[in-house]
């Protein structure tokens, strides 16, 4: 399968996913005005990869900002996840937020409720 | 710009200004009016967190000024106020806190809809707002202009503050609609 790396940019996130390893990386910022098109690509990526994916699925959150428009792409992503993981296959989302900052924390959070997937919170600390 | 629009301006300042805009709302100006706020505040004496809290909502602000911009559709009124997209943006530093403000035209019909939305939120306790804004992620779709429905119901959660609003009469079918969020600065321990 296709690997895909998108740069970041002041408004979007750096993705990358490699089916072989099954690591799958959000990181950085995700503000866009249009979150559904930035997304569509990360979503269709998944859906394939779910058909052989790796055996165990590892996705790293790491942002430092996203918007309203994004958190609903975002959690298009981890449904995704969720029929991965009902389907018997090994996923971890690793939820990553800076020591003070309450509100990453929460959000990731509001997501493991909603999502039947292992959530592991990890704290930056610099 | 028009008497009625220099006058909603007025009325929307308050404070020390720390960036205001006035024009067109498009996404090149969102993303300059970040990075100009985001430089700003990097001098800023304030946490860290509450930095992000600031950004966060301001970023919820503008888009949603951007999603929901209505031109006004008149042949005898100004013309100023007839470009397309046009929204009113301030923010501006009080003494125990940050105060943003934004304004844009809506149809007159709109405005029950939206008073309706913000007094629910406005009438909610914080963990009633955790489940509104989970429902409401989890089941409402997208709008055809892009919006989630989560903007508001986010800018109350992470301020922990009341919605402000008003609504300034432009003509019979439309109005100027201002809505006002603070963001508190506790100070640094």
């Amino acid at each position: 399968m296709e690997l895909i790396s998108i740069e970041g940019t002041p408004k979007t996130p750096t993705i990358t996913m490699n089916a072989e390893t099954g690591v799958v990386e959000i990181k950085g910022r995700s503000i866009p005005e249009n979150s559904i098109e930035f997304y569509k690509p990360i979503v269709d990526w998944l859906e394939e990869y779910s058909n052989s994916p790796a055996p165990k699925t590892i996705v790293n959150v790491q942002l430092e900002y996203f918007n309203t428009s994004s958190s609903k792409c975002i959690l298009d992503v981890f449904k995704k996840l969720e029929v991965l993981k009902k389907n018997n296959n090994d996923v971890v989302i690793n939820w990553y937020y800076e020591e003070d900052d309450e509100d990453m924390l929460e959000a990731g959070e509001d997501y493991e409720s909603i999502i039947k997937v292992p959530f592991k919170m990890i704290q930056i600390v610099d | 710009m028009s008497f009625f629009l220099d006058q909603c301006y007025e009325q929307m300042n308050q404070g020390e200004v720390v960036v205001a805009y006035k024009g067109t709302i498009g996404a090149d100006i969102i993303a300059n009016t970040l990075s100009l706020v985001e430089l700003k505040l990097e001098k800023a004496e304030i946490q860290n967190a509450i930095k992000k809290k600031l950004y966060n909502v301001l970023v919820e602000s503008l888009q949603n000024l951007y999603h929901h911009v209505d031109t006004p559709l008149s042949e005898n009124e100004d013309k100023d106020d007839c470009k397309s997209n046009f929204g009113i943006f301030i923010l501006s530093k009080l003494n125990d806190g940050y105060r943003i403000s934004t304004g844009n035209f809506i149809h007159h019909n709109k405005i029950p809809i939206i008073k309706e939305k913000i007094d629910k939120i406005n009438s909610l306790s914080s963990e009633e707002l955790k489940d509104f804004y989970k429902f409401v992620l989890n089941n409402q779709k997208f709008s055809e202009k892009g919006g989630g429905g989560l903007g508001l119901i986010d800018m109350a959660r992470k301020t922990g503050n009341k919605l402000e609003y008003r609504f300034f009469e432009y003509n019979k079918d439309f109005d100027f609609f201002n809505l006002i969020v603070f963001i508190n600065t506790p100070e640094i321990i």
